[in-house]
């Protein structure tokens, strides 16, 4: 053992690595060879995708909408979709190569990834329908929603103001019943609505 | 309080039952001698299970009411779905593990030992394989934590919306986890533990849930657990490996976790970017909000448990916690947040973990506004819903830590409300 290690596990084979390591960082690290087109994607997405996400990414029934929504991040209900919402791209190739199709996960070859990813962002309108995703082009691609996100600033935004001493007594003039629970959703019958 | 507050006519019907119910035990000893008492009962009597009946066993029949719940509309599928603790149920701290809420991505997996390999590679001088037999020849440690997932409460964002703490509070667990500090595996192999470095954890289910971890959290107190309330985790919780985030939020806690990667910057993964990330008023949106702030939540009286004992003395409690470090103080306002009366920690609570906290009160029968406000060792104070909204909007999504407010009725019948 290495001193100051408990000597502990073995070494890990090369193809292992290989094997669980798929992950792809925004930067495009970690990408195969490979590429793939517009057209070839949304043969691949009619056939492994559509049925839940719809032919065009639109999300079938409560299935997830990959597709739409820009603008809408500031409204009432936001549509978060890769093209109006996700900051990377890396994170639609990887998510879908390791993770889709939900229960045939692992399936997809790094060309047919390349092409469904493609498809997905001509289905935004971010591309044309001659365009081609390859390994080399992908660093390049700049997603809408990119500059969309800080980093956690609720230590200054917040816990400042927050950690003060709290009123203990008279602390409001009068208190009103704004909204009430029972009148808006469904709450199982083992709840509070239905059951003792 | 507005005059023109009514309950619900069910409610009302409800409310008289279990008055009448609460009643029936007193008028026995008001008519006469007891018979449970007087009577010989067939348990004073004939015997019981003998114990080779029940090798493992399960709770006795009448408690079959504290189960997890799920919530249909919530998802889409049951297999990328959330189910729910009876807290209101439960007391104490520790949730039975049988009980303890569920959050897959791709379904509850099965695992074998024999199976499980947990590989750490990237920026290590070693990238070695560990099976689940060398985990446990590691120093190994126990702590208490509370699990919370990020969309606790999340639904209540717009407004009062499920009538239950169980809906409303309960994607949460607390157990004595037994583990091996992630820093000691990260040591074996050798990692570049610069603080400017991360670690990404994925499990070995279809959804992976891989998150990035900055490198100072993972060798501060993240452990990686095999044990949970003293025996194996159970297959939804991570069998046989889990991460534990202490105070972060449960996405985080990687189930079935295979490997540990050491990078040089975030991997921006699925878990961290589409999902986990809280939006703004504005449509910007925060991303990794990884600590869960101090929150708390009366789980009796509440939607599923109604005052059936008549006014008198009562019971008032809850649970409370922080992902800041220890809980110092719970008040409880009776009157929605006019006054505030400071509640009993049932015992000084763990890092990280839940509270319990009672008020012992006495009901004078006049309808009530429940509130509790967890206060943190950093001196945070549990924000209303107010505070949260005018920082943040209505579509964070996640952490969603307000103070919650309960109407109880002239009859105790608690509702969820939202107040002024």
């Amino acid at each position: 053992a290495v001193e100051g290690t408990y000597g502990i596990g073995r070494p890990a084979l090369d193809e292992e690595v290989a094997a669980w390591d798929v992950d792809v960082l925004p930067d495009g690290r970690g990408l195969p060879a490979g590429g793939g087109d517009v057209f070839t994607g949304e043969e691949v997405f009619a056939e492994k995708c559509a049925s839940c996400h719809g032919d065009f990414a639109e999300g079938v029934d409560n299935w997830p909408v990959l597709a739409g929504g820009f603008d809408t991040l500031a409204d009432e209900d936001p549509v978060k979709t890769v093209g109006s919402y996700w900051p990377y791209l890396s994170t639609a190739w990887d998510y879908i190569h390791r993770s889709m199709p939900f229960g045939e996960a692992g399936t997809l070859t790094a060309d047919e990834t390349y092409a469904i990813v493609a498809y997905i962002l001509y289905s935004n309108d971010l591309v044309d329908d001659n365009f081609e995703l390859t390994r080399e082009n992908f660093a390049d691609f700049n997603m809408y929603n990119m500059d969309g996100f800080t980093v956690d600033d609720r230590p200054e935004q917040e816990y400042a103001a927050w950690r003060a001493e709290p009123c203990m007594e008279n602390c409001k003039d009068e208190v009103q019943v704004t909204m009430r629970s029972v009148f808006l959703v469904d709450t199982p019958p083992e709840g509070g609505s239905d059951s003792v | 309080m507005d005059e023109t507050f009514k309950p619900s006519r069910r409610a009302f019907l409800r409310g008289s039952a279990a008055a009448a119910a609460g009643s029936v035990a007193g008028a026995a000893a008001a008519n006469g001698a007891d018979p449970l008492i007087t009577e010989l009962q067939d348990w004073a009597s004939y015997t019981g299970a003998g114990v080779d009946e029940t090798p493992y066993g399960m709770p006795i029949s009448f408690e079959s009411h504290v189960v997890r719940r799920n919530v249909e509309w919530l998802t889409a599928s049951p297999i990328s779905s959330i189910n729910f603790t009876p807290i209101h149920a439960l007391d104490g701290t520790i949730t039975p593990q049988g009980c303890a809420f569920e959050r897959h991505h791709s379904g509850a997996i099965e695992l074998r030992k024999e199976d499980y390999r947990l590989m750490i590679n990237g920026l290590v001088d070693r990238p070695l394989v560990f099976t689940y037999e060398d985990l446990e020849r590691f120093p190994r440690e126990n702590h208490v934590y509370f699990c919370e997932c990020a969309a606790n409460t999340g639904m209540e964002w717009a407004g009062a919306q499920l009538n239950g703490v169980q809906f409303t509070h309960g994607m949460i667990h607390n157990m004595e986890y037994t583990g091996v500090p992630l820093r000691t595996l990260l040591r074996e192999a050798g990692a570049d533990i610069a603080l400017d470095k991360w670690v990404y954890v994925e499990g070995a289910d279809a959804s992976s849930n891989g998150r990035s971890i900055p490198m100072e959290k993972a060798l501060d107190d993240v452990l990686v657990a095999f044990k949970a309330n003293g025996e194996a985790l159970r297959m939804e919780h991570g069998y046989p490996v889990r991460l534990v985030v202490p105070g972060w939020e449960g996405n985080m806690w990687v189930k079935w976790l295979r490997r540990v990667e050491v990078t040089d910057m975030a991997v921006e993964s699925r878990e961290e970017t589409s999902k986990y990330t809280d939006v703004y008023a504005d449509g910007t949106a925060r991303k990794w909000t990884w600590v869960m702030d101090a929150k708390s939540v009366i789980t009796t009286p509440s939607p599923q448990m109604p005052i059936t004992h008549g006014p008198g003395p009562l019971v008032i409690s809850g649970l409370a916690w922080s992902g800041h470090g220890q809980i110092t103080r719970v008040d409880v306002s009776k009157d929605g947040g006019i006054t505030w009366e400071t509640a009993r920690l049932g015992k000084q609570g763990d890092t990280k973990a839940l509270t319990r906290f009672y008020l012992d009160t006495e009901w004078d029968g006049a309808p009530m506004l429940l509130q509790a406000r967890a206060m943190d060792e950093t001196g945070y104070v549990q924000p209303t819903k107010e505070q949260l909204r005018d920082q943040r909007g209505e579509n964070a999504v996640y952490h969603n830590n307000c103070i919650q407010t309960w109407y109880v009725n002239a009859e105790g019948i608690a509702e969820n409300v939202e107040v002024s």
